[in-house]
Formats: C-alpha cells, structure tokens, sequence
C-alpha cells in the first residue's frame, strides 16, 4: 500500500518535469527496497512495476516492450574449470574476472531477441549471453567465451542468473509489471534494478531504482562478529560446542 | 523447517542437518572416529561452500567428542597420559597443515589433494583392518609364519621409554608425538578429525590396548578440532555458527547413543563394521574422482 502510494506520488511530480522532452517517460518502482536476509529467510518475490506516458501525460504509444534487469553487486572472482587427467577429474584452466555480478535477473515482456538486435542487446547488457563479464589478463576469444558460458551455467543451476521472457505483463499499454524470484543464497548489498522501454529495437528511455540487501537481526549479528572479532568468535563457537556435548553427556547419565 | 546460514548466506532445511549430525555423531560414539570424513563431503553435496563446511564440521566434531570423551572417561576408557603427548604433536601438525593449506589452495588443487589423500588412506586403513577383522572372526585363516607382535618394530627401536599404563605400553613418547604431528596435519588439511586414522594406528602400529582406543583418540580429536576451529575462525572466517549448532544437536545426541552401542557390541563386530565403512567411503571417493563432475567449473572469489 505504501509503495503504491508513493508511485502515485512519483507519477505526479513525474510527469510535469519531463513533459518538455519528446520521449516517453518512464516511472518505475519496486515492491520493497529493502531484502532483509534474516533468521527464516527463504527467499523472496521482487514486484518490479511502473508506467510508460508520453510527455503531455497521456498514454504513451501502445507498441513497446519493457526488459527488466536486477543486478547485484560486482565482485572479482576466479572461475576453474576441471579437467580429465589420467583418469581422475582436476582443476585445470583458471581465468580471473575483474568485475562480475553476483545476481542478474532480466524479464521482459518479448523473447530479447525479438525486441532488439545483438548490437543493442550487448551494449545494454540484455540477456545472459551478452554479460560483460571483464575477464583479466590475455586470453584467446574462444577460450573466454567458453569460460563466460560456464559461469553462466553454473549460476543459473544456482538460482542466481536467470532470465524470463515474457515475464513482464503490460496492462492497457500503460502499466507494466515483473516478479523476479530472489533466492536465499544471495549476498548482501545494493542491487539495481533497470527498467528499458523499447520502440521499434531503441532504447528509448531506461530509469534505474535500488534494492538495498542487508542481514539484519541475529544472522546480521553472527555475520558481524565473525568479520569483526573473529577471535572471540572462534572462543564462542569452540565453548557453544564444548557446552552442548558436555550438556548432552550430563543428561544421558540421568536418563 | 528452514534456517538461514548467515556465514554460507542461504537457507537450508534444519531437520535434514540435524539428523546429518545424528548419524555422525553414532559413528562417532560408536568407533571413536568424529565423523568429520562424513559431515565435511554431505555437506558440500547439500549446496554449503567447501570452506564452511570443513570449518563447521569441525566445531561439530568438538561437541560430539566432549561428550563422547566424557562417556568413556566414565568406563575408564581415556589414557589421559598417552592422549596429551598425541595432542601436543597434533598441535605442530594443524599449524604445519594450515600452511599447507593456503598453499594448495592458491594453486586451486586443494580439492583433488584432500580427495586423492582420502582415497589413498582410507582404502589401505579400511583394507588393513577387515582383513584383521576377519581373521579375528575366524572367517579368514591369520598370516602364518610370522610371531604376533605388540606394535611396529620401528616403534620398539625409538629411544626414552615411557610407561603408559592405561594403555599397557611401554614405549618411546616419540611414537605418539609422530602419530599426533601426521595426524594434526591431515585434520587441517581434510577437515576432519583424523580419528579413522588415530584408531588404526593405535591399534596396530603402537599397540595400544583396545580398551582405551577409542576414548583416548576422541580426547585428541577434541583438541585438535577446537584448535582448527579457532585457526578456521582467524583465517577463513568460514565458521558458520547456526550451521554448528545444528549439527551439534544432532551428533551430541548421537554420540551418546553411539557410546551406549560400543559397550554391548563385540569389539570383533564394531572393527569389522568400521573397516566396511571406510572402505565404501574410500570406493564413494573414487567414482567421484573418475567419473565427470557435476561442476566441471568452480568460482573461488579473490
């Protein structure tokens, strides 16, 4: 209720500053921005919604796509791949990435490769297989594909890519909305989400809006302490552990 | 019923941890190994990163060897002298295994290392020992030709004899201090307790009495593994607490059902039954290593 109120506040004070623009305008919002990961937490459904109005406030022209994308914060990794050797399976080839996201999630509202070509989709980042992945160091193009299109498996089985085509449903031409399932294995930080709206394969106006992930309550805490005080949290775990089996073995001896 | 790990930041099903913990902690009340070499592998299948499953498991393991430790110190079943001398060369072995641990790891081969390690000890102890189960059995005629020996001749060649008579021995302190440093090493390296190999080498290199097999090896597993719960918590800040606790309901329970078990069953049976686990672990270990992985790549962040 209070999202929706603050949309509606949104498309007011929207819609007079861009009405001297020719482009449509796009007020874009998101359910809730803030994913708290606490004790419980399963996973969660993100409601990414707006509306696309032309600059004098009406209805905007009925034959456009919306594409949505959720990104998580970047990190540096090392991705293996193993390798047959002599017969036991080993790690092999490595290669480092600069900056990869640790989530991405896109909807859009055709198959990606109906509303716009490959040149748009990669330089907007539309779809998984046009990441831009910044690998570090030489390596030859073939080779990093097949890296990249591992890493993408690999986090799609986790939950963590995905992408799901027609999964935004636009309403009178106006409203359009996308769930994008969060799984529970994500981490911690500010996400983005970035809404497109399409004409004739342009990009013809994006608006950005931001999740905030944060462990909060007692997972917050444990996650806290261990960073911060480590060794006290070493002593906790190892007294946690000694008091439970000591525990355990005074009330076998009564039983 | 759903709990989120806040170290491994996912959820995970509770029920299903807690009855993990149960069963390994039977094992480990039963054969006096921590159960470690069971947790560690289920819990990376389960979806946990490696590293905090290694480094909760051992926070398990301590809770499910105090109260086994308490439960053969009852029976007398502990030889604290022995047992410290162990535990003090287990403590040069996990600092010597962390460096080695770093090592492999930036080279990205620590995985195939602990896997081939656990291939290669577990079939040669899980070999040696139904082979004796079964001649004690009598379902196998014993070796022929060669006298009955208390322990490894190299043992008996070591100089400065200590007496330790809970364990009925008369040997150089040498002997324990060696089995506690390649014992300690192997517990940071694999992530376990080292009991499966502390038991055999015991029994069959130093000769101990069985008696105090088993009590005395989950003594030094208690220590070993607090020790590497603490170096886990400086370095890799991969101890998951909640993923621990949940595990330590389970295996303490176990545990003390498993002490309960040891004290009826035939020793002949419980050595007979421990040689088959070990040796279908070690076979487990081997199709995982030859056949293609699941994951063929692996994220590791810098």
């Amino acid at each position: 209720m209070r999202s929706a109120l603050a949309f509606l506040m949104a498309l007011l004070v929207a819609v007079p500053c861009a009405a001297q623009g020719r482009d449509p305008v796009l007020v874009p919002d998101v359910s809730e921005h803030r994913i708290v990961l606490r004790q419980g937490f399963t996973g969660a459904d993100l409601l990414l919604f707006g509306a696309l109005l032309d600059p004098a406030g009406g209805r905007a022209r009925g034959d456009y796509d919306i594409v949505v994308v959720l990104k998580g914060p970047a990190q540096p990794i090392r991705l293996r791949e193993k390798e047959r050797w002599f017969g036991i399976w080993i790690n092999a080839d490595s290669t480092a990435y600069r900056s990869v996201p640790s989530f991405y999630a896109l909807a859009s509202s055709r198959p990606v490769a109906d509303i716009v070509d490959e040149r748009t989709a990669a330089i907007y980042e539309l779809g998984l297989p046009w990441l831009q992945l910044s690998p570090t160091g030489s390596i030859e193009p073939e080779e990093q594909a097949r890296f990249s299109a591992g890493l993408v498996d690999l986090r799609e089985r986790q939950g963590l890519y995905a992408q799901y085509e027609g999964g935004v449903e636009v309403s009178e031409g106006v409203l359009y909305r996308a769930r994008l399932p969060i799984p529970s294995n994500v981490i911690p930080g500010r996400y983005v989400a970035e809404t497109f709206a399409i004409i004739d394969g342009r990009v013809v106006t994006s608006a950005t809006s931001e999740v905030e992930v944060v462990k909060e309550g007692v997972s917050g805490r444990i996650a806290t302490e261990a960073e911060d005080a480590s060794f006290f949290y070493g002593l906790f775990a190892i007294g946690l552990s000694l008091f439970m089996g000591w525990a355990a073995s005074r009330l076998f001896t009564l039983v | 019923m759903d709990v989120y790990l806040p170290i491994a930041n996912l959820a995970v099903n509770g029920l299903v941890i807690v009855l993990l913990g149960l069963v390994t902690g039977i094992l480990s009340g039963i054969f006096g190994v921590g159960g470690g070499f069971l947790t560690t592998p289920l819990l990376i299948f389960y979806g946990i990163p490696p590293t905090v499953a290694a480094a909760s498991a051992a926070t398990q393991v301590t809770g499910a060897s105090v109260s086994g430790v308490m439960a053969h110190g009852r029976n007398k079943g502990v030889d604290y002298q022995i047992g410290l001398v162990i535990v003090a060369g287990g403590m040069l072995g996990a600092l010597l295994g962390a460096g080695l641990f770093t090592l492999l790891r930036s080279v990205g081969q620590i995985d195939t290392v602990i896997n081939i390690l656990y291939v290669i000890l577990l079939g040669t102890i899980g070999s040696l020992m139904l082979r004796e189960a079964l001649q004690s059995l009598g379902l196998v005629p014993k070796a022929s030709g060669r006298a009955l020996r208390r322990h490894h001749p190299w043992i008996a060649a070591l100089p400065y004899r200590w007496r330790f008579y809970a364990s009925g021995l008369y040997i150089s302190p040498i002997a324990p201090l060696i089995l506690g440093i390649v014992v300690g090493t192997l517990t940071m390296l694999m992530g376990v307790g080292g009991g499966f190999i502390m038991v055999p080498a015991m029994l069959y290199i130093l000769g101990m009495s069985a008696k105090v097999v088993v009590g005395t090896s989950l003594f030094n597993i208690l220590f070993i593994t607090m020790l590497v719960t603490m170096v886990h918590a400086l370095t890799t800040r991969a101890v998951d607490i909640v993923l621990a606790g949940l595990l330590l309901i389970g295996s303490v329970t176990g545990a003390q059902l498993g002490t309960r078990v040891a004290q009826f069953a035939k020793p002949e049976h419980l050595r007979l039954s421990l040689a088959l686990v070990v040796l279908s672990i070690a076979l487990v270990m081997v199709y995982g290593l030859a056949v293609q992985p699941s994951e063929v790549y692996s994220v590791v962040p810098l």
